[in-house]
């Protein structure tokens, strides 16, 4: 109920949603440097936050990204058990499970938040992701919880 | 009881009679009902897809549509062609969206793709696994071989759950009618299909390739699962005895009738004297 | 007051084409605290770097952000040229304009608007940069070399003769891997064992080379300079301390039909064995699954023969610590196992052979002595299909990438064959031949040419046994158009190389990165070829990528290379990226001490002067710490945090977006 009223807006024609990423230097980051590598071209609406581990993440991160007017947030590291730092991936994605309920509970719900394991080797899989939680984001439309005047805009 | 949709098709009303007595026999053995869908049509069979690709697919569409609507769930198709069709249209909507859009304004009927489609040998693994297997009270002792043809082992999708290079789907089934399946080199090869009435001769040379291994590697008969390969091997198989291009005749039989024989039905009633090759003689002690 | 320059560079065109550099730089030059904003055409060029440094000293500049490549690829020489002119190199933070930008989009206006982005979110995040100093680690100057194959010998002997020591272990019960398995080698037909067989011997008894046999690596502690690893040593059943090797026991062991592993089971071994008589240590082990004395309690033959009393039956695997500061890991690799293709019998066929049992077969040790038998009936085969890429270049049911060796030892293998059975025929099917190598096209022309070899253009479609015990191949001669059956008394199947099993579970134990094919990843495709990801990792070998042998035993000396500039120093410098916990507010909820994967965090008492415990906090141990920051974020109070990654710097980052 809450999430119709706060989160979701009928997006208008040029909306360009803004997202922020949150990623691992060890592997998101370097998949991401494969997909430049490879000239994967992809969606040009994400900034990317580069942090040592998903483990670093502090909910509060999400949250001031929020608040700083994205749309959603993607959290992306190393797949289970290839963390470089042997653990932090798992320290994130239990954070990570109980902080997104947390979230859904203030209204904002699974179409803000994407979560994925992506590999230094995975730069198609990054540029995949990129355009799918693009386009997702472009269908839920700008995220008015925090901002409420970008609904006019 | 369970009820389970049939999709018999043209074959089983015809030439391929036999397969349908014992698939019907087989299958009140095991208690299992077989609900006929209403109003059935040809399933396109190996003309339509070579002729019009939308027909193809409209066909056994229709023959989907119908079963959803009456509410069942899985169909069995015994004929190896129509499952092949009813399954490989299954896919192709599953695939795409737009297809399954055209197909219900072509038609005018609604499918939610939600009918499982079962071949012959998946419909006996499931029987066996289901208690039939307790039923099988009168082991064959037979040594036999296996044969799929192309339409029980191809088909990326269609054919689930085995190696087309390496079929295996009957082994469990004729292993529980108490025969050896033995290995050999033929068991996916080509029976010469649909050109048993226009190019006889290639289907001849195609089916005596077949007979010859299975005879090489020590079979009592053949075991298939399809009526193309069947009317192939046993219909055509009396000229190439008549022709003396083979050293005398290989029974033939459905994997249906080596089950409904091993549960001790009546070789009649599962149709094997409808046969060309003479069939009856395996049971141990003649009939 | 921050004083930060902005330093843009157009990478030639690779970012100059998609993203307005002038613009950026333009743009940068307006956001707070940036006094310098420049863009150059080649900013990691020696002009470039001098722009940078000429501007930090002229400038006075308080921080640096350059907006070039990947920081994966030159935040080292940026850091380095920052350093040159006077200023804390981490004060310098990179914006990837290329990798992440100007590569991956094409629409000049939306590249160009990310771009500025990406900038002014470093340049926000150098605002808050503190100045950090590397962290200085000892280093133990001892190797370890996982993988006995040559891979590992040769990365041994070159530590070793480096005048490191090195610990080799094994998970065989002899060192020489799939090379000590080879006829002749291409492309000169050497005598496989005849080359390595020495470098065996010299491994076992090198000085500063610890041999451990029937080992295997059971886990991982630490860090670069600095690990503890747990060597699993195997129960050998024998005591090698005792043993002499003379053999009484294998010869007596009543257990005899085991096939042996070593000759791709077309030989036989007993459950007491060596694998091959030039083992190295030439002492047996028990293999304890066909050993009835270990299964049932019957037999003890072994132990009654033995002169030494070297068997105990009682033995037990040992875990053995070893602290090393360098890790070469030289795993190698096996072959894919056919049987997935039913259309070539689906390993059933005992005529159908891998590349390596034809090897075997064609050793002068192997358990024909040389001569050409097939496994069916020991009959010399009149006709040979050599089929190539089997498995390989087929990613539907085997694997996507070449394997690299098989045209080479197929053309050997044709080759070997030709001169040993003059009146066979050899027929190679392949898709394309690839022998690029020195030597390698001349030898295939040999193949061809002076030996008969038929060379086959297509793909089989089935192999099929008839009666008479002949292989049917049913193939394709795509050249000619047309299709061929062949009666083939053999048929090799060149199966594609893949890593071996447990492969992927040993890279989770050093933090290695490996690809969807389990091959092990090096840290840079072409500058970095040997590194991991893992510092103080690296790589020798086919655990890499299928490679010969030339190529193995390259990668394992530049491995080598690797490990002696290591341990030229005697302090490591690491990347000051540690967590720190304040004092004053830590509440000792030990929250931290619970998350760290590396046991850095730890319980400290603050004292007075006299000695008494005023209160417990949790603090950070420098050198055990390697930056993951999973402390700073399960922080309560926000008491820890991570330097290089602060909360501060991550918040001005995101208020910057």
């Amino acid at each position: 109920m809450m999430k119709t009223e706060t989160s979701t807006a009928p997006a208008p024609a040029a909306f360009e949603p803004r997202i922020t990423a949150f990623v691992c230097n060890w592997c998101t980051y370097a998949g991401a440097d494969l997909a430049g590598t490879s000239r994967l071209q992809y969606a040009s609406n994400m900034r990317i936050i580069k942090l040592p581990c998903t483990g670093r993440i502090d909910p509060l991160f999400v949250l001031k990204a929020f608040e700083n007017g994205a749309d959603a947030v993607l959290v992306s590291g190393c797949h289970p058990g290839d963390c470089h730092y042997t653990s932090g991936n798992y320290h994130a994605r239990r954070r990570w499970t109980l902080f997104r309920k947390l979230l859904a509970l203030t209204g904002i719900g699974d179409d803000r938040l994407f979560f994925s394991w992506v590999s230094a080797a995975e730069g198609q899989k990054f540029a995949d992701l990129v355009n799918d939680v693009t386009a997702k984001v472009r269908k839920a439309g700008p995220f008015c919880a925090v901002h409420p005047g970008r609904r006019a805009s | 009881m369970k009820t389970l949709g049939y999709f018999p098709g043209c074959s089983l009303e015809g030439g391929g009679i036999e397969l349908d007595l014992s698939v019907r026999a087989i299958a009140k053995a095991a208690g299992v009902d077989l609900r006929e869908i209403e109003d059935w049509n040809c399933c396109g069979a190996s003309a339509a897809h070579s002729l019009n690709h939308s027909l193809a697919v409209a066909l056994p569409y229709r023959v989907l549509a119908l079963a959803e609507s009456q509410g069942l769930s899985e169909v069995l198709a015994p004929c190896a062609a129509c499952f092949s069709r009813l399954k490989g249209t299954q896919v192709r909507l599953a695939r795409s969206p737009e297809l399954s859009q055209r197909m219900q304004e072509v038609v005018q009927r609604p499918y939610q793709g939600g009918v499982r489609i079962l071949n012959i040998n998946e419909f006996m693994a499931s029987l066996l696994e289901a208690g039939l297997a307790q039923k099988l009270t009168r082991p064959l002792g037979l040594k036999v071989v296996a044969y799929y043809g192309c339409l029980l082992s191809r088909g990326q999708d269609i054919v689930t759950g085995d190696d087309a290079e390496d079929p295996k789907g009957m082994e469990a089934a004729i292993r529980a009618a108490g025969c050896e399946s033995l290995p050999w080199n033929c068991a996916n090869e080509c029976c010469g299909g649909g050109f048993s009435m226009s190019k006889t001769g290639a289907v001849l040379d195609l089916s005596q390739a077949v007979l010859d291994e299975a005879r090489a590697a020590g079979a009592d008969a053949v075991v298939t699962g399809c009526p193309m390969c069947h009317s192939n091997l046993d219909m055509r198989q009396m000229e190439l005895v008549k022709r003396r291009r083979i050293p005398g005749a290989l029974p033939i039989l459905y994997l249906s009738e080596l089950l409904g024989l091993a549960a001790g039905l009546e070789p009649a009633a599962l149709g094997l004297d409808r046969h060309f090759i003479e069939s009856r003689g395996l049971v141990r002690g003649g009939v | 007051m921050a004083r930060i320059g902005v330093f843009i560079c157009h990478c030639g065109e690779n970012i100059g084409r998609t993203v307005d550099c002038a613009a950026v730089s333009a743009a940068a030059a307006k956001m707070p605290g940036v006094v310098v904003g420049m863009d150059y055409k080649y900013m990691c060029s020696d002009p470039g770097q001098q722009m940078i440094r000429k501007a930090i000293i002229e400038q006075k500049l308080t921080g640096v952000v350059v907006g070039a490549c990947s920081p994966r690829m030159h935040e080292r020489t940026f850091r380095a040229a920052a350093a040159e002119a006077g200023l804390n190199p981490y004060l310098l933070e990179m914006a990837n304009l290329r990798e992440h930008c100007s590569w991956v989009h094409s629409n000049q206006a939306e590249a160009t608007q990310k771009a500025i982005d990406l900038v002014r979110v470093m340049v926000a995040k150098v605002r808050r940069n503190r100045p950090l100093r590397p962290i200085r680690v000892p280093v133990e100057p001892t190797a370890l070399v996982v993988g006995g194959g040559i891979a590992g010998i040769q990365a041994a002997l070159d530590i070793a003769a480096g005048g490191k020591k090195v610990v080799l272990v094994e998970s065989g019960p002899s060192i020489g891997g799939h090379m000590a398995r080879l006829s002749e080698t291409f492309p000169t037909l050497d005598c496989s064992q005849c080359i390595l067989t020495p470098r065996m011997v010299e491994a076992a008894s090198h000085p500063n080379i610890t041999l451990m046999t029937y080992s295997e690596v059971a886990s991982v502690e630490g860090f670069v300079g600095n690990f503890t690893v747990t060597i699993r040593r195997k129960a050998r059943y024998v005591d090698p301390a005792k043993c002499t090797g003379c053999g009484d026991c294998f010869n007596k062991c009543p257990i005899k039909k085991i096939p042996n592993e070593f000759d791709a089971g077309l030989g036989l071994r007993r459950a007491i064995y060596v694998p091959f008589p030039q083992a190295v240590p030439n002492k047996p082990v028990i293999d304890a699954a066909h050993c009835t004395m270990l299964q049932k309690g019957k037999c003890g033959l072994c132990a009654k023969v033995c002169p030494r009393g070297a068997i105990d039956y009682q033995d037990q695997d040992r875990l053995e610590k070893v602290k090393v500061g360098a890790v070469v890991l030289a795993t190698g690799f096996q072959l894919w196992d056919h049987a997935a293709y039913g259309e070539y019998g689906g390993g059933r066929l005992r005529d159908v052979i891998d590349g390596f049992a034809f090897e075997r077969l064609a050793s002068a040790s192997g358990p024909t002595a040389g001569l050409i038998k097939r496994p069916s009936d020991g009959k010399e085969p009149k006709t040979v299909v050599f089929l190539q890429c089997c498995g390989s270049r087929d990613d539907k049911v085997g694997k996507k990438y070449c394997s690299k060796i098989c045209c080479m030892y197929t053309a050997k293998h044709a080759m070997l064959y030709r001169h040993k059975v003059h009146d066979g025929r050899a027929v190679v099917f392949y898709m394309d031949v690839r022998a690029a190598g020195k030597g390698y096209e001349e030898f295939v022309r040999r193949a061809i040419e002076a030996d008969g070899a038929e060379y086959v253009r297509g793909r089989v479609s089935r192999i099929t046994r008839r009666r008479d015990g002949k292989l049917v191949v049913l193939g394709a001669d795509t050249l000619a158009g047309r299709p061929v059956t062949i009666d083939a008394d053999l048929v090799v199947l060149a199966d594609a190389v893949v890593p071996r099993p447990g492969s992927e579970k040993l890279a989770q134990l050093f933090g290695v990165g490996y690809d969807q094919d389990g091959f092990y990843s090096e840290a840079h495709p072409k500058l970095r070829p040997v590194e991991t990801a893992a510092a103080g990792v690296f790589l020798a070998g086919a655990c890499q990528a299928p490679k010969d042998i030339p190529e193995t035993v390259s990668q394992a000396s530049a491995a080598a290379a690797k490990v002696l500039g290591l341990f030229a120093k005697p302090e490591l410098e690491r990347e000051p990226v540690i967590a720190r916990v304040n004092r004053t507010t830590c509440a000792h909820c030990r929250a931290c001490i619970s998350a760290c994967p590396y046991g850095a965090a730890k319980d400290f008492d603050i004292v007075d002067r006299a000695g008494k415990v005023l209160r417990a906090v949790a603090d950070v141990n420098e050198g055990l710490c390697q930056g993951c920051g999973t402390c700073a974020s399960v922080c309560r109070s926000h008491s820890v945090d991570l330097d290089g990654f602060t909360d501060e710097q991550i918040h001005a980052e995101l208020n910057a977006l």
